[in-house]
């Protein structure tokens, strides 16, 4: 996994943010384990309290669930898992439109640009 | 709960000048800590008097709750700001020296970071150029499984490559449950290692503060936020 950093905002909610797209996007799979808290330190070269937290952070959002004895594993709740991702592709197409809208577009014109961009993939 | 490394009052002043004025600090244990001041601040005078190579004229310092002695030194890895090595010696002998004086000396940990730094350990310390001879002190320092490292301004003269492999070096080699204490100058290198961090100046702490708060306070980098606080000082 690869993590991007500034070191701008608290580093631990990047890490929560950035696992919970890994997450969401499946490219963590339900039910996957989770490598341990140093290893994950070590690849994402921080701090291995600030992984703690976290994971920890996840646990709470329940994108991760943890088995006393054998570690951390991703949810296996897959309504929740869409919900979810979901919420963060609209909050993400929210910026975007409002980022666009300063283009003095309407919301027809943006729709029929969409849909051209999409069209070239 | 008790701290891994406590001062208490303490003062220390060299000729006229007043280089540590009322310190009181506490290091936990189990934590990355940075002490953040310009040149000149009292990091390095801090430093050693945890390592016993000055005494405060005032005030105690104490290592789990003893205080400064022998054992507190076995405990304690210390980086110095300056090189200490012999640099006739080979990175082997090297090696077999620091095994030798310290009985936590961890010889295949040591093995593994020269092996990563792509050195053979015949290699004489003297052939070896200065940023290597500052890695290489570097792996011996957090090859010791110690409760407490200590680093004066581990991040010398250095490039970008050498920075990642002082972080990484730090991160997978301190012992789970021990603290490091990272003194530096230059903080946007290594800010995002750090639970911690101590601003001091002038030989008085400003603050002490969680890093991950203290940006989310400030929505400011540690180094932006560091720099904002001594404005005045800054000598441009």
């Amino acid at each position: 996994m690869v993590f991007y950093f500034n070191n701008e905002r608290p580093i631990y909610l990047q890490l929560v943010e950035q696992l919970e797209l890994y997450i969401v996007s499946g490219r963590l799979e339900p039910d996957e384990k989770l490598p341990s808290v140093r290893e994950l330190a070590a690849e994402a070269k921080v701090n291995p309290n600030t992984m703690q937290r976290a994971l920890i952070e996840l646990e709470n959002r329940e994108l991760v669930y943890s088995m006393r004895t054998s570690g951390r594993y991703v949810t296996n709740d897959s309504v929740f898992l869409t919900e979810r991702r979901e919420a963060l592709a609209r909050a993400k197409i929210r910026q975007f439109l409002g980022e666009v809208h300063e283009l003095n577009l309407d919301s027809a014109e943006i729709i029929n640009l969409i849909t051209q961009e999409g069209g070239q993939e | 709960m008790t701290e891994l490394l406590e001062y208490q009052q303490v003062s220390k002043t060299f000729g006229k000048q007043k280089v540590l004025d009322n310190i009181n600090l506490k290091i936990p244990a189990g934590k990355i800590v940075g002490l953040l001041g310009q040149n000149g601040a009292g990091k390095s005078t801090l430093i050693k008097l945890a390592n016993d190579l000055t005494t405060p004229d005032q005030g105690k310092i104490l290592f789990a709750g003893q205080p400064i002695s022998l054992s507190s030194k076995a405990a304690i890895s210390y980086l110095p700001e300056r090189t200490y090595l012999n640099k006739n010696l080979t990175i082997a002998a090297t090696f077999k020296l620091f095994n030798e004086f310290y009985n936590n000396f961890d010889m295949q940990k040591a093995e593994q970071i020269i092996y990563e730094l792509g050195l053979r350990s015949e290699k004489r310390i003297a052939k070896m150029s200065k940023g290597m001879q500052e890695k290489l002190q570097l792996a011996l320092v957090m090859s010791r499984n110690a409760k407490l490292y200590i680093l004066d301004e581990p991040l010398g003269g250095i490039d970008p490559a050498t920075r990642d492999f002082i972080l990484d070096t730090i991160l997978s080699n301190f012992a789970q449950g021990s603290s490091v204490l990272i003194s530096t100058h230059l903080i946007a290198d290594i800010e995002r290692i750090l639970d911690e961090v101590i601003f001091i100046d002038h030989g008085k702490i400003i603050l002490t503060a969680n890093a991950d708060q203290l940006r989310n306070k400030h929505h400011a980098s540690i180094d932006k936020i560091f720099r904002q606080t001594f404005k005045a000082n800054l000598k441009h």
